[in-house]
């Protein structure tokens, strides 16, 4: 048996190795942020939300970019959030007993984590190829293919944590099924599915990959969603990959944007459970 | 304030309330089977748009390191390569990283500090990839040229055996460079995950444990990980999924280069990277139909990793929750 | 012994009550729970405007039956019900019944209290509105259903607060009060005091007392001093069968079966 001294030390090295790590990840990523916040800060000013992309070595802003980022989004979320509500409600409620709900879990958790990439080729394939050109609706349905697999997880497991013994007191007044579902699920479950929601937002205000080439990009502002539409993510990587230094700047600024509103939505969605939980 | 104002129609509508809860179970039927179809159609478009590259190239298509859109000649084989040497250095160093930070967190961290470093690295994990990548390519790989590589090539690149995996000019970015921005992207989100799982132990295991006089490390090393070994590498199969489909954390470092390098330093590519960087300009249909090739692959390497993953979740999930 | 109870089926109350005419009418009832049999060829009737107390040592499927009454147990698969539930001369097992309208007609309160997560006000008012009473008639009714579950005093001025924030014993009558505010003919109570302090169950049994005037009532219970107290019948159950039924005075006095009497002396259970 090693002997006392050793297994200290062992377990001294070990713990110093873990809190070493633990310093290293901290350190490491506090340095993104920091450099995030110099670089995005200094570039970020009235004319970035006011103006428009500019040509090289022109000033300007992100506008069209952000405004596109909005347009689709919500449309993203008018999309997935339904969809994924009643598909999670389908899995905890009508066909919580049913061989297919398990496989549909099994999916929508590979949906859930699959390449983004892979959702915007086929979203190219689905609606660029056969209406023969880029368009902000498709960058919104690829997005919508994002919210739906986080929408549906958090419905069902939240519907899930609803007491049955509320559902049957529910159907012992009488009411039917949709109406209990509606009524007193949905209410006791509200909180999570909220947070779903908006985990499902912060998600997709980041993610450039599934835009590249459904919504691609616009230098101009433009609200016509059957034609390419400027988003934040894409601009940025277009920006940051040129040699100008004015592009480079506003890509920063951008980066900074959605971090804030990412970071933003991510704390909200938090305070909105933990006030339940307190409630 | 009114609850609900559909079925306040009149005495006892009987039968059109019976049949508006069939229309709702319908409606999130339908709902769920929206959910089946989009996988179904993501491979099913996948396979379609990838058809004629196959049929051109066959099956060779997947170890022809050839990409050449002069001559239209296409194989997949060196961002296969660039895909799974980023995600191998990705892993080996947010693993033990991540597993590290979540062991500080569950035993060595103080308790006020528990909840808030936490939340910190939970919040962390949902920064988009893409700010990775702008700060790879402006910070890092600068970095990385001025300083990390011409250390490694001066040292390591002089031994023999592994020094060709370290050899060449320091070109900043490169294989190794999106390895490490990789490794920082999935590093909060194994450490998250790992602390999530490492919560499931029952206290009454770890103080069992302490009470036979086991040191922190050994009620780790001999209860926690293994009590929890399958979910955990569920949870690293999971990140390595993200890893081996992640764009844009590596597309801005990679360098974008069709080649198999043996030197980790030299440019390569990935296939989310190639298809990223190279769709939108494939001028001919069998380039585009390489590209959604390459989608393909990925998709399938993807879905065998998560898929295994979510097995081995589920079967913690089962285990514990009793 | 089988023979027995089958040869008094179905099971006449005998003694000093001339016996009402029955509501419910159970008829060679059994129930499943996959491939196992829980309940065993039960015959009972349920008298109109009587509390029948179902007691028995847990697992013996009393509640299992009380959920047959709403067939709560639809809702879950491979639970299936076969003999005959009569309410009214109609069989609600019977295919095609409609779920909805024997739920308004058979109402139930639950062991724990399962207050909607809405205003009290809303909790009454949420069965009213399904059963589309006049708006102009509902806050009469939820004040009408909460004096009947001698709740109003407690709650009157504060209809807009949540359900959820009562004690445990209001959310009872609170719930009490939500199933009679939408007049159901029979109520079934699973156990209601279960969960609750002594002054609580006082309260809930109180209110019993008084809604059997209105209502035929069927309550499952552990607790043999409340089945004496409350109910006028008592059904005693064993492993899903119905051992013994009869006058509540006669079974805790003089029960005829010796599983009755060593179950209510306590010898087991």
């Amino acid at each position: 048996m090693a002997s006392m001294t050793r297994r200290k030390t062992v377990n001294a090295v070990m713990m110093t190795l873990s809190t070493g790590a633990a310093g290293l990840g901290l350190f490491v990523l506090a340095v993104i942020l920091i450099h995030l916040v110099a670089k995005g800060a200094g570039a970020l000013n009235l004319a970035v939300f006011t103006q428009d992309t500019p040509s090289p070595m022109e000033a300007g802003g992100l506008r069209n970019a952000i405004v596109g980022s909005l347009v689709m989004s919500a449309i993203a979320v008018a999309i997935g959030t339904p969809i994924g509500i009643l598909a999670g409600t389908y899995m905890a409620e009508y066909g919580r007993f049913s061989k297919l709900t398990k496989l549909i879990r099994f999916v929508n958790d590979i949906l859930l984590s699959a390449p983004s990439i892979i959702v915007g080729l086929f979203v190219y394939q689905l609606l660029v190829v056969s209406l023969g050109h880029f368009s902000a609706l498709a960058g919104a349905v690829a997005l919508a293919i994002l919210v739906i697999p986080i929408v549906v997880r958090t419905t069902e497991d939240m519907l899930l944590l609803v007491p049955d013994q509320l559902r049957e007191a529910g159907l012992a007044m009488g009411a039917p099924r949709w109406v209990v579902i509606r009524t007193i699920a949905y209410k006791a479950a509200r909180a999570g599915m909220v947070t779903g929601v908006l985990l499902a937002i912060a998600r997709i205000s980041g993610e450039t990959a599934p835009l590249l080439f459904t919504a691609l990009s616009n230098n101009f502002f433009s609200l016509n969603l059957t034609q390419p539409m400027a988003s934040l993510p894409i601009t940025i990587f277009q920006f940051a990959l040129s040699p100008y230094d004015n592009w480079q700047a506003l890509a920063w600024a951008g980066a900074l944007l959605i971090t804030v509103a990412v970071l933003a939505l991510s704390i909200i969605a938090r305070l909105v459970t933990s006030r339940k939980e307190k409630a | 304030m009114s609850v609900v104002t559909e079925f306040e129609t009149g005495p006892r509508a009987t039968n059109p309330v019976a049949r508006s809860d069939r229309v709702f179970g319908t409606l999130t039927f339908a709902a769920a089977v929206v959910v089946l179809l989009t996988l179904l159609g993501v491979f099913v478009s996948l396979a379609m748009g990838a058809w004629p590259a196959f049929q051109k190239f066959g099956i060779g298509f997947l170890y022809t390191a050839k990409w050449n859109p002069v001559t239209d000649k296409f194989g997949a084989l060196a961002p296969l390569y660039g895909t799974v040497v980023t995600s191998v250095i990705a892993m080996l160093i947010a693993v033990p990283v991540g597993l590290g930070i979540a062991i500080f967190l569950t035993e060595t961290c103080p308790r006020i500090l528990r909840r808030p470093l936490g939340i910190a690295i939970e919040l962390l994990a949902g920064i988009p990839s893409i700010i990775y990548g702008i700060w790879g390519l402006f910070v890092f790989a600068p970095f990385m040229q001025s300083v990390v590589q011409p250390a490694l090539i001066d040292t390591l690149g002089q031994v023999p055996l592994i020094g060709t995996l370290f050899s060449g000019a320091p070109y900043g970015i490169g294989m190794l460079t999106a390895g490490l921005i990789l490794a920082m992207m999935v590093l909060p989100f194994i450490a998250s995950l790992a602390r999530d799982i490492f919560l499931t132990v029952p206290d009454m295991l770890r103080e069992s444990a302490y009470g036979l006089g086991m040191t922190r490390w050994e009620v780790n090393r001999h209860i926690v990980i293994p009590h929890v070994r399958t979910a955990l590498v569920g949870g690293i199969m999971l990140s390595l999924g993200r890893a081996l489909g992640e764009t844009m954390a590596v597309t801005f470092v990679i360098g974008n280069a069709h080649r198999i390098s043996a030197s980790i330093l030299q440019p390569g590519t990935t296939i989310s990277a190639a298809i990223a960087n190279e769709f939108t300009e494939a001028t001919t249909p069998l380039y585009t139909a390489s590209l959604i090739a390459l989608g393909l692959v990925l998709f399938i390497l993807t879905f065998i990793v998560l898929a295994a993953a979510q097995y081995m979740l589920r079967r913690m999930k089962q285990k514990s929750g009793v | 012994m089988d023979t027995l109870t089958r040869e008094r089926s179905p099971l006449s109350f005998e003694g000093i009550d001339p016996a009402p005419k029955p509501r419910i009418s159970i008829r060679n009832l059994e129930f499943f729970y996959g491939k196992t049999r829980a309940l065993k060829g039960i015959d009972l009737d349920l008298p109109e405007n009587r509390v029948t107390a179902f007691i028995g040592p847990s697992g013996c499927g009393k509640s299992t039956l009380l959920r047959v009454l709403n067939r709560m147990y639809d809702l879950y698969p491979n639970q299936t019900a076969t003999g005959e539930v009569l309410l009214d001369g109609e069989n609600i097992l019977a295919r095609g019944t409609d779920l909805n309208r024997l739920r308004t007609k058979v109402g139930m309160v639950f062991q724990k209290p399962t207050p909607f997560p809405m205003t009290i006000h809303e909790n009454i008012a949420f069965g009213l509105r399904l059963m589309g009473t006049v708006k102009s008639e509902i806050d009469d009714r939820i004040e009408a259903a909460l004096r009947g579950a001698a709740l109003w005093e407690e709650v009157k001025d504060k209809l807009q607060a949540s359900g959820q924030s009562l004690s445990g014993g209001q959310q009872q009558r609170l719930c009490i009060a939500r199933t009679i505010a939408v007049e159901p003919e029979v109520i079934l109570l699973d156990e209601p005091a279960s969960a609750l302090d002594p002054i609580s169950t006082g309260k809930i049994e109180e209110t019993i007392h008084q809604l059997k005037e209105r209502f035929t009532i069927a309550i499952v219970t552990h607790n043999m001093q409340q089945a004496s107290r409350v109910s006028d019948r008592t059904a005693f159950m064993y492993l899903g069968e119905l051992i013994e039924a009869g006058e509540t005075a006669q079974i805790f006095t003089r029960p005829r079966e010796e599983r009755t009497s060593d179950y209510i002396t306590g010898r087991f259970g």
